[in-house]
């Protein structure tokens, strides 16, 4: 960990070499403070409480080469089937940290979908104005992203404007024979009553290992409404650390979904943030992981101000020796009155080596409150199972079909149907059955 | 017609009641924490050599550890230095009866409501009695001792059963267990002792009344039971505190050790003084408790908390042996400022190892008040299962209420439910009772009442009219 640490250290000089004239600004100001911020806590550890039950250690210890170059090229026909089919979507493709035009389809129009580089060199007051202000600042690996952020999406709907069709963000990294590391950076804008759907995946097409440190920071203004979808389905040498925060305005509803099937390692820190009133806010998970997988699901509903509503809903089925984390935080602040929260978290576990470690946790400064959580962990009715196998359905099948079901319910909130086709499809292939159905 | 919010302010204008001050002459070691208080009093109390080596090497591994910083309370931390570590009242001689014990203390006792010839006579109940940290009276000591049962103060214990004393002290928490077990460890000054043979069920229930006396002592007692095989004991501890301005410090161990078919039920009521209305004085009550499980065995924790400024406090169950169950039933209720971190750890180790928590908070006023909790299931732990339930109600809105649980698991046949509901007093339960001709103030009595009822009803019947007498102190009237 330290060997990295002392890298992205004479990284950041270089990184900022680079960078020539805007490397003065309101911008890279933040980006220096984030850094230090960084440098001064490093890497946290098994000490640090939200950090309690995942390891980071065997993560870090590789050698990532931080830059790569822009020499590798991928044909469309090679990551074809990581996009949504038969639904027309705008694209954002990055190949290695370097935006791919040919790839992509964006628009300027009623709406910008386009490049976080674009937006610091255009929209000079949106990222003024926005950079860096959602993410929470002890978080230290979303400090690190922010150090170097330069590349990834950035997507602005304007007022009163729904996107016609959703977006679709993928970040490829390919070969390139050593471990290597990417940060990309997103920031999303939705305005006043306006609406849109996103999409965002990460694929490793490298046969060494790939650390992707994202960090996503999402503003839903007045009257918005926004869906935000994560596939995390990469390959078993993969890691992924996902920053995402939050900040909703009055009346606003979001949904963040987060799939998690692949990837050896995978950390979520999702956090909302409830600025104004009447807000809506949905958070739902399905994990699916077997040998040798870790997924870490960290989330934090701050609700800060009254009449708010959150809803949690993470599903996980763990099997061989994998290892799940989750750790639900609800926090009510004094005066956040009539704030409604819910939190529930099931898991199962399939085998003896499996571990699950959930925390729900809630801190309720406020007297009128409605709060709860469940959480249980447990395995299949054996019954519904016997019921099952004596109507003809055979039992790996009967199985599938219940774990199916189980995980089903997180998959509520998902609007596109191709979408929902999709995961349906990725879930049915992970729990090895062949469902020819769709619920 | 009164509004809740002045029938709340009512209750929490209520001041405590048992803060008086007797005035016993006290044979007090100046204040200060060093090997030499250490080796004052193991002299004092007149322990064997191999005793003494224990406290020092407690203190030692003291000395390496730190203040822990993780609960969610926030206090000024007690200076160790400012204590005196050992107090004993001084017209100390051999007691027989009740006759013998000094009056001062007895009227202390009357005030209470708990007058020992009473609780005697009416109750049944056996009473270790300690004012500040040395027992005074024992009663009911023959009839036990027919039955093969010790029930002594645990200094006492030292002396005449250091065999028992030896194999068992400090195996469930060990000294290093945390910062204040160490201190206890290296400082503890008495407590009480108790230890029930093979096959015996005790018929009555063992009492221990704690009292803090002596301004400037910290108490540190030291309780150790142990359940031979297929053996019962229910086992009382009860505090009250006299009103003082200062903080006292109170870093307490219980073991309990359950060898295999053996059941112990330990119920708590604990009224330490939780200081004023303004949060100023009150006690600091860190306390480890811990019980182990052999085969078969069952341990459960009963707690009633309404005292304390500041609380930390985790009764918990190793489930070390097949089929052991752990309980634990709690009712906390935290007012004005003062705060409390408590809950339970479970942790199974053994095969069909059951266990279940029922925790109901209650805060009102400015205070705080947290669960924090851990379910563990071992890989060898097959077939578990653990049902836990964590509610708080919420009274005015200056109060906090959290929920920490933490669950590790790492056997697929676990069973494990936990659920938690936050909420203040249901406006259309108040409403609807109202409505029938009952007053707010009798409503709201009766849905706190209901609502603690799951953890009461575990009580033994002499315990839980205490308990509803503090509870009804803490938030005068609502519980009748």
């Amino acid at each position: 960990m330290e060997a990295l640490k002392d890298k992205l250290e004479s990284s950041f000089l270089v990184f900022e070499n680079e960078l020539n004239g805007q490397a003065l600004g309101e911008v890279h100001n933040r980006r220096k403070e984030a850094f230090e911020r960084f440098v001064e806590s490093g890497f946290p550890t098994k000490r640090h409480e939200e950090w309690k039950y995942t390891n980071l250690k065997p993560i870090l210890k590789h050698d990532y080469r931080v830059f790569l170059s822009d020499d590798n090229t991928v044909d469309f026909s090679a990551i074809k089937k990581f996009f949504l089919s038969d639904t027309d979507t705008y694209k954002l493709v990055f190949i290695d940290g370097y935006y791919s035009s040919w790839l992509s389809e964006t628009t300027h129009e009623k709406f910008d979908i386009c490049t976080f580089s674009s937006m610091l060199t255009k929209y000079r007051d949106v990222a003024e104005k926005y950079f860096n202000k959602a993410l929470p600042k002890e978080e230290a690996l979303a400090s690190v992203n922010t150090a170097f952020a330069k590349e990834g999406a950035f997507i602005r709907i304007k007022r009163n404007q729904t996107a016609d069709k959703p977006v679709e963000l993928i970040f490829i990294t390919t070969d390139h024979g050593v471990e290597t590391m990417s940060q990309p950076r997103n920031l999303v804008v939705v305005e006043e009553n306006a609406e849109v759907s996103i999409l965002e995946r990460h694929q490793s097409l490298s046969s060494k290992p790939v650390l992707t440190n994202v960090a996503t920071e999402i503003f839903a203004l007045r009257d918005s409404r926004l869906n935000y979808y994560k596939i995390q389905n990469d390959v078993h040498t993969a890691s992924l650390i996902d920053s995402t925060s939050v900040k909703q305005y009055a009346n606003s509803s979001v949904t963040v979904g987060t799939f998690a099937l692949g990837n050896k390692f995978v950390r979520n820190n999702l956090n909302f943030f409830l600025e104004e009133e009447y807000t809506q806010s949905y958070l739902d998970g399905i994990t699916i992981i077997d040998e040798g997988q870790t997924v870490d699901h960290h989330t934090l509903v701050d609700h800060k101000v009254p009449n708010c509503y959150s809803d949690e809903l993470y599903k996980g089925i763990y099997d061989a020796n994998a290892h799940g984390v989750f750790n639900g935080k609800v926090m009510v602040h004094p005066h956040a009155q009539k704030t409604n929260a819910f939190q529930q978290n099931n898991n199962i576990l399939l085998t003896d080596k499996a571990s699950i470690d959930t925390k729900p946790q809630l801190e309720i400064y406020a007297d009128d409150v409605k709060c709860s959580h469940g959480c249980t962990i447990g395995q299949l009715d054996d019954e519904a199972l016997f019921y099952m196998q004596s109507r003809g359905i055979p039992e790996k099948e009967a199985k599938a079909l219940l774990l199916y079901a189980f995980a089903n319910d997180s998959l509520r909130n998902v609007k596109i149907p191709a979408l929902r086709k999709k995961l349906n499809r990725q879930i049915a292939n992970k729990l090895n059955v062949n469902l020819d159905f769709e619920l | 017609m009164k509004t809740e919010e002045s029938y709340l302010e009512e209750v929490t204008a209520s001041e405590y009641k048992y803060g008086f001050y007797t005035n016993i002459e006290s044979d007090k070691v100046p204040p200060g924490l060093n090997e030499e208080v250490i080796r004052i009093i193991s002299a004092k109390k007149n322990e064997p050599e191999w005793m003494l080596e224990w406290r020092l090497d407690a203190f030692r591994k003291f000395q390496k550890m730190t203040e822990p910083k993780w609960p969610n309370v926030t206090y000024p931390e007690p200076d160790l230095q400012a204590i005196s570590y050992y107090a004993a009242p001084k017209k100390k001689k051999e007691l027989e009866s009740l006759d013998e014990v000094d009056p001062e203390l007895l009227k202390t006792f009357e005030k209470l409501g708990i007058s020992l010839d009473e609780q005697k006579r009416l109750t049944g109940v056996a009473m270790d009695v300690v004012v500040d940290s040395v027992s005074v009276a024992t009663t009911f000591k023959a009839k036990l001792r027919e039955l093969g049962i010790i029930f002594c103060s645990i200094s006492e214990a030292i002396q005449e059963h250091p065999e028992l004393v030896k194999k068992y002290l400090g195996t469930v928490v060990p000294k290093s267990d945390n910062y204040y077990a160490a201190l206890n460890s290296a400082v503890f000054t008495d407590g009480s002792f108790c230890y029930i043979p093979k096959g015996v069920r005790c018929p009555m229930e063992l009492s221990t009344y704690f009292r803090i006396n002596e301004a400037g002592t910290g108490q540190f007692e030291r309780t150790l039971v142990i359940a031979d095989e297929a053996s019962y004991v229910s086992y009382l501890e009860g505090c009250t505190a006299p009103m003082r301005d200062e903080n006292q410090l109170h870093a307490a161990v219980v073991e309990l050790v359950a060898l295999d078919d053996a059941e112990i039920k330990y119920s708590t009521v604990q009224n330490w003084y939780p200081g004023d209305k303004e949060g100023k004085g009150g006690v600091y009550n860190f306390v480890t408790k811990r019980g182990l499980c052999e085969r078969n065995a069952k341990i459960s924790w009963t707690q009633v908390e309404t005292g304390s400024a500041v609380t930390w406090k985790y009764p918990s169950c190793i489930l070390k042996g097949e089929n052991s169950v752990g309980e634990f039933y709690s009712v906390a209720v935290t007012n004005n400022y003062q705060q409390a971190d408590t809950g339970t750890k479970m942790i199974h180790l053994g095969k069909n190892t059951k266990s279940t928590i029922i925790s109901k908070g209650i805060c009102a006023g400015k205070s705080n008040g947290s669960y924090r909790g851990l379910v563990k299931i071992g890989p060898r732990a097959e077939n578990a299962r653990n049902f836990s339930q964590c509610d708080s109600l919420l009274m005015g809105d200056g109060c906090g209420s959290h929920t920490f649980p933490y669950i590790e698991t790492q056997n697929k046949s676990a069973k494990i439910e936990h659920e938690a509901t936050t909420s203040k007093i249901g406006e259309d339960q108040i409403f609807y009772c109202q409505q029938r001709g009952i007053g707010e103030e009798e409503a709201i009595a009766l849905i706190v009442n209901g609502y603690c009822k799951d953890v009461l009803n575990q009580l033994p019947m002499e315990f839980a009219v205490e308990a509803q007498k503090l509870l009804a102190i803490s938030l005068e009237g609502s519980v009748g």
